[in-house]
């Protein structure tokens, strides 16, 4: 099943923030094209990881990490564009982040930030990234509002489509159905699953029956260590390798 | 307790309510009174000043040694060092704030500036005026000049506005800026499309309070180029060069409220002969300064209308 090479691959990551270690030095790899659960209770450096996966640990005052990541076999740390590598990356944050712009210019901010001037190209990449984020329909009549204006939900929905604007190949979602209703919460998990033909998502989630429903395969994380990782069902049968395992996806702890 | 007791008032909520009330009440009239100095303040400049107030006195030339005419050229002159002193501390200072903000890491360099910034905010504006002489009269041969003296203010009033700009910037949520970088746009285009456009009201209001403390300051300006007359020929038009000397309100001010006598003879414009003042005159010429008081409050307010209509435009235009 496993690929020759892996879309991401993690060596021996450790990460801190000042002297205190988050992430033990953890190995692991994703594959192209699949969903990738991670799950794990609060402080077990779920997010922490992420922002080395997209380099944006850096931008954390007092933060630094060892270890390596590599995309495509290419050692993600060695790139000197970094914004260009920045944008292979997609990244939804637990709670929608609504930019002070127009619904239109959210999605557009990215694409011309990289210089994508043209009128036509930038309406076509908006209307696109909005239906994919499942939230055209209902802002089509309203693009020049403000998109700190929508609702909880919507706003997730738009940060999604931001995600997608700078068409990304991996696409990380740090639990982001917190802060929205169940009903939006499965149009989104359709999106995901539709998602997945385009590109690689590594799915955050503190709800792991959504790891369930989505991820193929699943990473159990618990201060900063790995815990298990394997085949989603696997993980849930009852008979996993790991006790604590059992313990967390039954919700005896967590 | 049954369900009509149960919203029945009790000794205990009388004593809150009644408490709210009084509380309410203090707060209110201590608004009152905070707001009656300014009334006060306001009113009986006016009254004083009504003798002089007239188009005429903010356009004309002061004529009779100062004891008639209008204070044209004060009015220029403070427009001058507001508008110069603005050109130098507004971007310096914005930019600077920015950089103090947005790029410095946490660090001992980082932590001195912030340290001086704030120091500088705190000296006494005599002592910037020494600074001034020095450093813009003296070492750099600017002379006793406009130039120099809005280039003093303009020190002096950059504190204010780093720190207000920093202010404004550190108020725009962190999850903008990880929302901007996480999609690869760099610092400078976050800062550009999504910072400063929403810190632009706090920074204009720093700008604002440098205008305002620019227009009024009287010491920074009195050993760096100000003075208390200049001659000007009857309708030749008022205007400074950077190097020249000038006049300014504040100044003005100060000067006709403790230097300034009424001269024995004046020139009566009908005759051409030197006469003694008539009582009228000295009347006219007493209220000089507080005419003078009304044009600065004046002056500081169209300064300040015309930044607070720019943060208006900017708010209504762009949907900020």
């Amino acid at each position: 099943m496993v690929e020759d090479t892996p879309k991401l691959s993690v060596g021996d990551l450790r990460a801190w923030y000042g002297q205190r270690e988050v992430i033990h030095g953890i190995s692991f790899d994703i594959n192209s094209n699949e969903i990738f659960g991670i799950i794990g209770p609060a402080q077990s450096g779920k997010t922490t990881l992420l922002k080395t996966l997209n380099r944006t640990l850096e931008f954390t005052a007092g933060s630094r990490m060892d270890g390596s990541v590599k995309m495509d076999g290419e050692d993600v740390y060695g790139i000197k564009d970094v914004y260009g590598y920045r944008r292979r990356v997609g990244m939804v944050a637990p709670l929608p982040v609504g930019l002070p712009l127009t619904i239109y210019d959210n999605v557009a901010f990215a694409p011309r930030s990289f210089g994508m001037r043209d009128k036509d190209q930038l309406d076509a990449l908006v209307q696109k990234c909005l239906e994919q984020a499942a939230l055209w329909d209902e802002v089509k009549d309203r693009l020049g509002s403000l998109g700190t204006k929508l609702s909880g939900g919507q706003q997730q929905r738009l940060t999604i489509a931001r995600a997608l604007s700078h068409q990304p190949e991996v696409l990380c979602l740090d639990e982001f159905s917190i802060a929205i209703d169940p009903v939006t919460t499965m149009k989104i998990e359709d999106v995901l699953k539709e998602l997945r033909e385009s590109m690689t998502i590594i799915l955050v989630t503190n709800l792991v029956q959504q790891a369930r429903r989505l991820a193929k395969r699943t990473m159990f994380m618990l201060n900063g260590e790995i815990i298990e990782e394997g085949e989603t069902e696997h993980m849930f049968s009852g008979r996993a390798e790991n006790p604590k395992t059992n313990e967390f996806v039954s919700g005896a702890f967590g | 307790m049954n369900d009509s007791q149960r919203f029945t008032a009790t000794s205990f909520t009388r004593a809150k309510e009644t408490r709210e009330k009084w509380v309410k009440f203090l707060m209110f009239v201590v608004t009152l009174l905070m707001a009656m100095p300014v009334i006060l303040l306001i009113s009986y400049l006016i009254n004083k000043a009504l003798p002089v107030l007239s188009l005429e006195f903010i356009t004309d030339i002061p004529r009779n040694q100062m004891s008639a005419g209008g204070i044209w050229p004060a009015v220029l002159g403070t427009i001058y060092l507001v508008t110069l002193s603005l050109l130098v501390a507004a971007p310096v200072g914005v930019m600077a704030g920015v950089y103090l903000n947005e790029y410095a890491k946490d660090n001992w360099l980082t932590r001195l500036i912030s340290l001086a910034v704030i120091n500088l905010a705190g000296v006494p504006s005599i002592v910037h005026a020494l600074f001034g002489l020095g450093a813009f009269v003296l070492f750099a041969g600017l002379g006793e000049s406009v130039i120099a003296a809005s280039l003093t203010l303009a020190v002096m009033t950059m504190p204010v506005v780093i720190t207000s700009t920093r202010e404004a910037l550190s108020a725009v949520p962190m999850s903008f800026r990880e929302a901007s970088w996480n999609m690869g746009v760099s610092r400078w285009q976050t800062i550009r499309g999504v910072v400063l456009p929403n810190s632009v009201s706090g920074i204009l209001t720093g700008v604002i309070l440098e205008v305002s403390r620019a227009a009024g300051e009287t010491a920074p300006i009195m050993i760096t180029g100000v003075t208390a007359s200049l001659t000007f020929k009857q309708g030749e038009s008022v205007y400074y060069l950077l190097g020249e000397k000038f006049m300014a309100l504040s100044y003005h001010l100060y000067y006709f409220s403790t230097q300034w006598t009424p001269p024995r003879l004046v020139l009566d414009e009908t005759s051409g002969d030197m006469v003694p003042m008539t009582k009228a005159a000295i009347e006219h010429a007493e209220a000089i300064p507080y005419g003078t008081a009304v044009v600065l409050l004046g002056v500081v307010l169209l300064f300040n209308s015309l930044s607070i209509s720019f943060r208006y435009y900017l708010r209504t235009h762009r949907k900020w």
